[in-house]
């Protein structure tokens, strides 16, 4: 039978751990970590879906979670800045932000940090022009591209030491 | 956001049945990257919404079947994009979908939902309209083959029927060796809506197929057998009248904010010689 309700129980799997949640159909997935699970690293922004600050990875793809719906989410795997590094202890990555100077205000951060982690898992040795376009979905207004290119190239060839 | 409800049929059937009963009360949802975006801005504020994605004949999938190839109603960008199938068949379609949004987008906007949107700037649009492509719809009366070319009537305007919904997208496999070519004009680089886009295909036997985007109320394509354009020994006048008729229907929007329709029309003439360019280069290199 086709189910029709205002409400949705969900199961999904965030950041490895499960979670069992009542949601409403119109809440964005994007509503649902920040406000339910108090995952506020996922940042609202243009709720466009243009500047990536609410990336988060579902089912291993990165994705804009202000344009899915929470109860679309049911049964995914989903994981959230909080989720890229060993609890408490930075990632490569988000080590290598900091080093290169690849954070300003810090809103767009989150959002950098998992498109480049799943642009990573596919294509550990990344080209300039790869990094670019990997990263085309998540804007950064204080114009740090040149630093987080250069993090995101140093945890690429990191790898080959 | 508005409230709605959230149906998640299971199959076809179920889907078709939910769409008579609401009527336009209904909408469909499958990547959820031109929908979700209306319903919080309340230019759609329907009862029901019908998500298409636990529907198992509408699974992800892209397979060939003797002569065409199918694309199911939720295959995303990114897997036609990576498609080994869509590259060997269909590559400007490939280039095509690469280009969509960004990977956030790509990762969620299916072709079909790109095709139901019906936008004018639909970068997949060329290069379906080039390959030929054929719209599946599912419907209260059955399943209905409607080609392309007739499915688009302006923004936001397509000709499905009441209750009926595109279960699939299906291109012939060519039968003429064929080389194509997807460009696009946009504001930067990266992600946005593009100010021109357009696929040109040139085949063996001569016959160049073009078609475009984001200048007028919805994609044009036209045909050109006489061998000219295919032909790069023809004189350049005789090329450039066919590509003035070629583009004679473009009717660009004079209250767009993305460019002006000067720059438009310039830019599509220029384009087309381009993609014109490279699908001949293409076919002769058998890519």
């Amino acid at each position: 039978m086709t189910e029709m309700i205002a409400t949705v129980p969900i199961e999904i799997t965030v950041n490895g751990r499960r979670r069992a949640l009542e949601v409403a159909a119109h809440h964005s997935l994007l509503d649902v970590l920040r406000d339910e699970l108090e995952l506020t690293g996922t940042k609202e922004c243009c709720l466009v879906g243009e500047c990536g600050a609410c990336t988060v990875l579902l089912d291993g793809r990165i994705v804009d979670s202000c344009l899915v719906l929470a109860v679309e989410a049911d049964g995914a795997e989903i994981t959230t800045v909080e989720g890229l590094g060993p609890e408490g202890r930075l990632s490569a990555l988000q080590q290598a932000f900091l080093d290169k100077g690849a954070v300003q205000c810090g809103f767009c951060t989150p959002g950098q940090l998992v498109a480049a982690q799943a642009l990573l898992a596919e294509n550990a040795h990344p080209a300039v022009p790869e990094i670019q376009e990997g990263l085309a979905g998540n804007l950064c207004r204080c114009a740090c591209y040149e630093q987080i290119t250069e993090a995101v190239l140093a945890v690429a060839e990191g790898d080959d030491r | 956001m508005h409230t709605f409800a959230y149906a998640r049929p299971a199959t076809l059937a179920e889907a078709v049945a939910l769409l008579e009963g609401h009527g336009p009360d209904a909408r469909i949802l499958a990547g959820g990257t031109d929908l979700i975006i209306r319903l919080r801005d309340g230019s759609l504020s329907p009862a029901v919404v019908v998500d298409l994605k636990r529907i198992a004949e509408l699974a992800p999938a892209i397979r060939e079947d003797g002569d065409r190839v199918v694309i199911s109603a939720t295959t995303v960008m990114t897997d036609i994009a990576a498609s080994s199938v869509v590259a060997r068949h269909f590559p400007a379609l490939a280039e095509a979908a690469a280009v969509v949004g960004s990977v956030q987008i790509r990762n969620r906007a299916t072709l079909a939902g790109n095709v139901c949107n019906a936008s004018p700037a639909a970068d997949t649009a060329p290069a379906l309209l080039v390959y030929d492509a054929t719209v599946v719809a599912e419907g209260p009366g059955g399943t209905r083959r409607i080609p392309l070319g007739e499915f688009f009537v302006r923004s936001g305007v397509t000709t499905l029927a009441r209750a009926e919904l595109v279960a699939a997208i299906e291109l012939p496999i060519p039968a003429r060796r064929m080389g194509a070519a997807h460009v696009r004009r946009t504001r930067r680089r990266g992600h946005d809506l593009a100010s021109v886009t357009l696929c040109c295909g040139v085949d063996e036997a001569g016959t160049t197929r073009l078609a475009y985007g984001s200048v007028g109320p919805r994609p044009i394509m036209q045909v050109d057998e006489s061998g000219v354009l295919a032909d790069p020994a023809a004189p350049a006048e005789a090329k450039t009248a066919i590509l003035e008729a070629i583009f004679a229907e473009a009717s660009p929007s004079p209250r767009s904010m993305r460019a002006s329709p000067a720059y438009r029309l310039a830019m599509l003439r220029v384009l087309g010689r381009r993609a014109l360019a490279t699908a001949i280069e293409r076919l002769e290199k058998g890519e």
